[in-house]
C-alpha cells in the first residue's frame, strides 16, 4: 500500500475485511504471507515501536471502567512514556489538540462509561490521534455516528491524510468510500477481488459481482464524484 | 471527594488506627509504658516490665502485621481485578489460598518435628501458595500467551482440587481439625516480629513492582487488543504482575491464614471514591486495606476479650453489610457496566 494513501476496504459481510483488519493490526497471524511496514515484517517490531508507527481503531470498544475521556485519550501517549516518566506539558497539548480535532474536548471530564456509542468512538479516534503515528487503521469508524458526524469524521480523516497520514479504513458505505478514498480494495469470500481508484474500479458489473446487487454507477457532473445507486438485489446468481 | 485529599485522609486514618491499636487490647498498657518500651528499642530490651514487653513483643508486631497484610491483600485484589477486568476477582482465585492452606494443613498435621521452628508453618504455607499459583499459571498458558479466561478457570480447578485434598486430610487425620480450621479462618494472634520480617520484603518488592506498572494496568483495562496496540508488552506485563500478586497474597496468607473480603471489597470501595487510575488507586488501596484490617483486628481482640474472634469472621461480619450499603447508595457507579 502506498505511503500517504487513503485506502478503503469494502465488501459484503463475511468477506473477510474484518479478518484482514485483524491481520494488519497484528491481532491475528496470517495463514500465509506476511505484512510489512516500511520494509520490515510487522512481527519484527516491538509493541512499543509498532504503536508509534500505527494507530488502530477497532469497531467495538467496551470500556468498563470509569476513566474520563481525557484520561482515555492520554493513554494514547503510552508508546512514548517510560516507566518512571510522568506525562509532560507536550503530552497534554497533544491530547488537547486531538480532542479538539475530533470535537471531543467538551467531553473531557465525563466518564467514558457515560458516553454514547458515537461519542465513545470519537474519543477512541482522538486517542489514536494522540499516538502521532504515520498510519491509521480503522474498522468502520463511522458506525455509530449520525450522518453529519459521519461526514465530519471522514473529512477529518481526509484532512489528516492531506497532512501526511496514511489511512486504511474498512467501510461498508460504497458512496462514502468512493467519495473519500484514493484507492479501494474490494473483498469477497476471503479474497481481494479488485483494487483501484473508485472511478475505474467501480462498474455495475463489479458491484454486482461483489455485492450481489444491480446498481447504476455514474459520475456526478457537479462534484466529479463517483455515485453508486443501488437498484435491486440480484441474488439469482447464487 | 477530590482525589488529592483522599490519600492524605487515608494516611491520617491509618495513623489514628495505629495509635488506637497500640493503646487498646486485652492487657492494659499505660501510655508511659508505651513510651518507655519504644525508647527501649534503642537503649536495650533486657529489663522490660510486663506491659512494656507485651507492647513491644506482642502488640506492636501484631498491629504492623495486620496493616501490612491488609495492604498486601488490597493491592493484590486491585491488580487482579484489573488483570481480569472482572470486579469479582480477588487474591485467592489464582490458587494462593488453597495452596497456602494445604501447606499449613500439612505442617499442622504432620509437622510435629518441624514445629520447633515457629516459622515452619508460614514457610510451608508460602511455598504451598506459590506452588499452587505456579501450577495455575502454567495451566493457563495457551500458545505461549496467557489467556485470562483460562487463568480464571485453572484457578478454580486447582483450588477445588486442593481444597478437596485438604478436606480428605481432615477426615483422615481428625485430631488436628480444630487447629487447621482455626488457621483457615485467619488470625493475628500469637504473631511476632518473625512474621513481620517474613512478609515485609515481599510487601516492599510487590508494592514497588506493581506501583511502577500503573500505566500498563490502566491501559490493560481497555482490553488486551487495545493495550497491545498502545504498545504494552502483554507477554511481559502479565507474568510480572501475576508474580508480584502471588508474592503479596502468598506472603499474606502464610503469616495470617485466610482472610477473606479485604482483597475483594477494599479495591471496589477505593475505586468508587478515587477512580480507576492505578497511579492513585494502588497506594489508596494499600492504605485502605491496612486501615481496614487494623481496625478489624482491634475488634477481633477486644470485643470478646480475652477471647479472640478469628479475624476472617470480623472482616466478613462487618465488611459485608457496609459494602451492601455502598452498593445500594452508589449502584450506578460500581465497577463495571
Amino acid at each position: 500500500m502506498a505511503d500517504g494513501g487513503f485506502t478503503a476496504i469494502l465488501g459484503p459481510n463475511g468477506c473477510g475485511k474484518t479478518t484482514l483488519f485483524k491481520v494488519i493490526a497484528r491481532r491475528v497471524a496470517p495463514k500465509s504471507g506476511s505484512i510489512r511496514l516500511n520494509g520490515r515484517p510487522i512481527t519484527e517490531y516491538s509493541s512499543r515501536d509498532l504503536a508509534r508507527e500505527v494507530a488502530v481503531v477497532a469497531q467495538e470498544s467496551s470500556i468498563a471502567f470509569a476513566f474520563t475521556a481525557w484520561e482515555v485519550v492520554l493513554m494514547g501517549r503510552t508508546p512514548y512514556l517510560g516507566r518512571l516518566q510522568t506525562e509532560s506539558e507536550r503530552d497534554y497539548e497533544i491530547v488537547r489538540g486531538a480532542m479538539e480535532l475530533t470535537g471531543t474536548l467538551p467531553l473531557r471530564n465525563r466518564p467514558i462509561t457515560d458516553l454514547s456509542g458515537g461519542e465513545k468512538q470519537s474519543v477512541m479516534i482522538a486517542q489514536a490521534l494522540a499516538q502521532e503515528s504515520g498510519l491509521f487503521i480503522l474498522d468502520e469508524p463511522t458506525q455509530h455516528l449520525d450522518l453529519s458526524r459521519q461526514l465530519e469524521m471522514m473529512e477529518l480523516l481526509k484532512r489528516l491524510n492531506s497532512e501526511g497520514t496514511t489511512i486504511i479504513v474498512v467501510l461498508h458505505d460504497l458512496n462514502m468510500a468512493a467519495r473519500y478514498a484514493d484507492t479501494l480494495a474490494l473483498m469477497k469470500e476471503g479474497r481481494v477481488v479488485g483494487t483501484g481508484i473508485p472511478a475505474e474500479l467501480l462498474t455495475p458489473q463489479v458491484v454486482r459481482e461483489v455485492f450481489d446487487v444491480s446498481a447504476r454507477v455514474d459520475i456526478d457532473e457537479e462534484t466529479g464524484r463517483v455515485r453508486i445507486e443501488v437498484l435491486e438485489a440480484d441474488l439469482v446468481r447464487r | 471527594m477530590p482525589k488529592n485529599i483522599f490519600i492524605p485522609i487515608l494516611g491520617l486514618m491509618l495513623l489514628g488506627a495505629l495509635v488506637l491499636a497500640g493503646a487498646v487490647g486485652a492487657v492494659r498498657v499505660s501510655p508511659g509504658e508505651i513510651i518507655s518500651a519504644s525508647t527501649a528499642i534503642f537503649t536495650g530490651t533486657d529489663s522490660l516490665s510486663a506491659g512494656e514487653f507485651i507492647w513491644l513483643r506482642v502488640r506492636l508486631p501484631r498491629i504492623i502485621l495486620s496493616a501490612v497484610v491488609g495492604a498486601s491483600l488490597a493491592i493484590s485484589g486491585t491488580v487482579l481485578q484489573g488483570l481480569f477486568r472482572n470486579p469479582m476477582a480477588e487474591p485467592y482465585i489464582i490458587g494462593v489460598s488453597s495452596g497456602g492452606a494445604l501447606g499449613a494443613t500439612l505442617v499442622l498435621m504432620f509437622g510435629q518435628g518441624l514445629m520447633f521452628l515457629s516459622l515452619s508453618l508460614p514457610v510451608f504455607a508460602f511455598l504451598g501458595a506459590l506452588a499452587a499459583t505456579g501450577l495455575v499459571y502454567g495451566l493457563s498458558r495457551v500458545d505461549g500467551r496467557i489467556s485470562t479466561t483460562t487463568l480464571l478457570l485453572s484457578g478454580i480447578a486447582v483450588s477445588s482440587f486442593v481444597s478437596a485434598l485438604i478436606a480428605l486430610l481432615m477426615t483422615l487425620h481428625g485430631e488436628d481439625l480444630y487447629a487447621v480450621f482455626f488457621w483457615l479462618m485467619g488470625s493475628f494472634s500469637a504473631r511476632n516480629w518473625g512474621h513481620v520480617r517474613m512478609i515485609l520484603p515481599f510487601f516492599v518488592v510487590g508494592f514497588a513492582v506493581i506501583f511502577f506498572y500503573y500505566r500498563e494496568l490502566n491501559v490493560m483495562l481497555l482490553g488486551d487488543d487495545k493495550a497491545a496496540h498502545l504498545g504494552v508488552d502483554l507477554e511481559k506485563a502479565k507474568p510480572v504482575l501475576l508474580a508480584a500478586t502471588a508474592l503479596l497474597a502468598g506472603a499474606a496468607v502464610s503469616v495470617s491464614g485466610l482472610i477473606g473480603f479485604v482483597g475483594l471489597i477494599i479495591p471496589h470501595i477505593v475505586r468508587l471514591i478515587i477512580g480507576p487510575d492505578h497511579k492513585t488507586l494502588i497506594p489508596a488501596a494499600a492504605l485502605g486495606g491496612a486501615f481496614f484490617l487494623l481496625v478489624a483486628d482491634i475488634i477481633a481482640r477486644t470485643v470478646l476479650a480475652p477471647t479472640e474472634i478469628p479475624i476472617g469472621i470480623v472482616t466478613s461480619l462487618f465488611g459485608a453489610p457496609f459494602f451492601i450499603y455502598l452498593l445500594r447508595t452508589r449502584r450506578r457507579t460500581i465497577g463495571s457496566s
